[in-house]
């Protein structure tokens, strides 16, 4: 490894006494360099390379370097459909300003635009990524940025796209600002460790915006998760810090704003959730805290299955939600207290804020639609809010224990 | 005859401002809708609460003030038919005269405070969509009222009896034994014949087509195929627009017809 190194470095050290300054190489179509490949091999480590404007075939580049790769006004990086197009295996490589695209596609290996294995410190920054299976590659990296980059595809089967960054066996990985639209997932993470998804937007995803698997202690803030096929999804994974995201839009049978599975305490804050099939969905996740969304004109506004402990909804706004909470039990163990419901017709006689009658998030209509969905159809008839309302005074068929005793008066703000 | 038709129209707008009622009712829905969006938080909240005033109230509203209509200006009306008029312009004079107030004094009334809250710029589509609503069920309900007005000429209280069963009958029994064949028959596909007895109530057709608008997102939760394209593409609006259009059609013609070939 030493030897190839300093081979490189002498050889590097000649060509650049042929011709280039301060260690910087420029690729440019018509200039003495004209592929990354060579440039590459050319530059000692730690040198810069700028590339010009113009279009550049070529594929399964090799960094095994740290280097400074810079495109000018976007040069294209075109991968003629086989394999990956960039694979980082150096520490410290930054990759800026490209615009890639055309990897290959294939059903057994993951071909992606920028490939990252087993490095650190690197930072890929601004590029642009079009028509590729795999977007940007993390495999057992450490540290590193992935910042402001671009990707999109318009394969709109499942099975047959790629995630757009993905992330597997990473630790402390930062994704910041990055739009990724027609992946199967937006941004995938398997194994890892507490990482910062910061200011995405993630969107038109065939699957996922964002996929969430096996990952502890990472934070997501201010993300926009949008009219993606399912939804985000964050399962077998604890502690982890969602805040401040937005999940709109997220229609059908088997789509959620958020669906948790498996998730162990973690804290979801100041999200808000509108208009999605179901906004929260929970199955089997445990001492969780959700506290002060809004969750406004989604079908279900909770949907949470028996399996689930220990939860806590706090603070809440419950607004214009087709039903509030679902649930699949007679029984009830989390907690639901302290929020605000717009379906909610009690009074508060002594003014302190909080409604003096419980309310109850499940209603009888809820109910009716699970016995039998067709009368789905006469939602927000008179006829069932008399059933509703008679069932809120003296109940039946809902969850006994599924109530707010502390039902606020006003939206919380 | 164009000119004969307005001269009425113009006479029953006058009456009816006199009178006041228009515009008590038009002020009803002003604090109504104010009220609803001071205290009551979001435009969506607020839309969907007037939805369910309107869906409700309008009907009756509608259908007694149409037949109380009938009732009290009767000697107005044979009057005016020993004069040379045309049946059909008297019929359409009388109906929009009563019919078009009505109407506005809603709309106008719901329009203000959604204006001044700024809710019509917001949530457009939905405020249009509720306005427009509520317009056409008093264009369908007035309509109505003329009907059994001049169906039962003399008995009044047997008029008055039937419209508030009718509405009792639109606005709530309805559903419920719609409720009670989707479980007496939980078996047997049931969507296209859900979907095809809920057009047959002009209440249900508004009321869907506000579902459409607000609730979509728990629609598209449903798994049946007939249910996701009626309610997942456009035409489910058109079909429930275009039935409430025949629902307008159908008992303004019958109340002409009746008009025309009543010996008063």
């Amino acid at each position: 490894m030493k030897f190839t190194i300093s081979i490189s470095g002498i050889i590097g050290f000649l060509l650049i006494s042929f011709g280039t300054a301060h260690g910087q190489i420029t690729v440019s179509p018509n200039g003495p360099v004209t592929s990354i490949q060579q440039a590459i091999e050319m530059s000692e480590p730690g040198g810069n390379i700028e590339v010009k404007p113009g279009t550049y075939f070529e594929n399964n580049i090799e960094i095994t370097k740290p280097l400074t790769i810079t495109g000018e006004n976007f040069p294209v990086i075109d991968g003629e459909h086989e394999g990956t197009v960039l694979v980082i295996r150096a520490d410290s490589v930054t990759v800026k300003g490209f615009e890639i695209k055309n990897t290959g596609r294939s059903y057994i290996r993951d071909y992606a635009a920028i490939l990252i294995d087993q490095a650190k410190d690197f930072l890929v920054e601004n590029n642009r990524l079009d028509n590729v299976f795999f977007g940007i590659y993390l495999a057992e990296t450490e540290r590193g940025t992935v910042k402001n980059n671009t990707i999109e595809s318009y394969d709109r089967r499942e099975a047959s796209s790629g995630n757009g960054i993905h992330l597997w066996n990473v630790k402390n990985p930062e994704i910041i600002g990055n739009t990724v639209q027609g992946m199967r997932d937006g941004i995938y993470l398997e194994f890892a460790e507490d990482a910062r998804i910061h200011g995405n937007f993630s969107h038109k995803n065939n699957r996922y915006g964002l996929h969430y698997m096996f990952s502890n202690g990472g934070t997501y803030y201010d993300n926009v998760f949008r009219d993606n096929g399912a939804g985000v999804a964050v399962m077998y994974s604890e502690n982890v810090d969602m805040k401040n995201n937005l999940f709109e839009h997220n229609w059908g049978s088997s789509s959620y704003g958020l669906l948790l599975k498996d998730m162990r305490h973690s804290t979801i804050e100041g999200n808000r959730f509108y208009r999605n099939t179901v906004a929260i969905y929970s199955e089997s996740s445990s001492n969780l805290k959700i506290h002060r969304n809004d969750i406004e004109l989604n079908g279900w506004a909770v949907n949470i299955k028996s399996s689930s402990a220990r939860n806590y909804f706090t603070e809440n706004n419950f607004i214009e939600n087709s039903f509030d909470v679902r649930t699949d039990s007679p029984r009830n163990n989390n907690v639901f207290e302290g929020n605000y419901w717009s379906n909610y017709e009690g009074y508060d006689l002594d003014r302190d804020g909080i409604g003096d009658v419980p309310y109850r998030p499940v209603s009888h209509f809820s109910i009716i639609i699970d016995r039998q969905p067709e009368s789905l159809i006469l939602m927000r008839s008179m006829f069932i809010r008399l059933l509703d309302m008679a069932e809120r005074i003296m109940p039946v068929l809902t969850p006994q224990t599924l109530i707010d005793e502390q039902p606020k008066m006003q939206r919380i703000q | 005859m164009k000119s004969q038709t307005l001269h009425i129209l113009s006479n029953e707008w006058k009456t009816l401002l006199r009178g006041k009622w228009v515009i008590g009712y038009g002020l009803i829905f002003l604090m109504l809708t104010d009220s609803l969006l001071r205290f009551g938080g979001g435009g969506a909240e607020a839309l969907l609460s007037l939805s369910n005033v309107m869906l409700l109230f309008i009907p009756l509203v509608g259908m007694i003030y149409g037949i109380l209509y009938i009732y009290q200006s009767r000697e107005f009306v044979e009057l005016l038919l020993t004069q040379p008029i045309d049946r059909k312009v008297l019929y359409w004079g009388l109906f929009l005269g009563i019919s078009t107030p009505l109407m506005a004094a809603f709309i106008i009334g719901s329009m203000l405070p959604l204006g001044w809250h700024g809710i019509l710029i917001l949530d457009g589509s939905a405020s249009a969509m509720v306005l427009g609503l509520g317009g056409i069920l008093t264009l369908i309900f007035v309509s109505l009222g003329f009907v059994l007005g001049l169906k039962f000429y003399d008995d009044r209280i047997k008029g008055f009896g039937f419209t508030i069963v009718i509405w009792l009958f639109m606005a709530i029994l309805y559903d419920g034994l719609v409720l009670m064949l989707v479980f007496t028959f939980g078996h047997y596909p049931l969507e296209r014949f859900v979907i095809a007895v809920s057009m047959l109530n002009p209440i249900d057709l508004a009321r869907i087509m506000v579902m459409l608008e607000f609730d979509i997102s728990a629609l598209m939760g449903y798994t049946g195929a007939v249910f996701s394209r009626f309610f997942g593409s456009n035409l489910g609006i058109f079909t429930a627009g275009g039935m409430l259009a025949i629902w307008l059609a159908v008992p303004t013609w019958l109340g002409l017809r009746v008009f025309k070939q009543k010996d008063f």
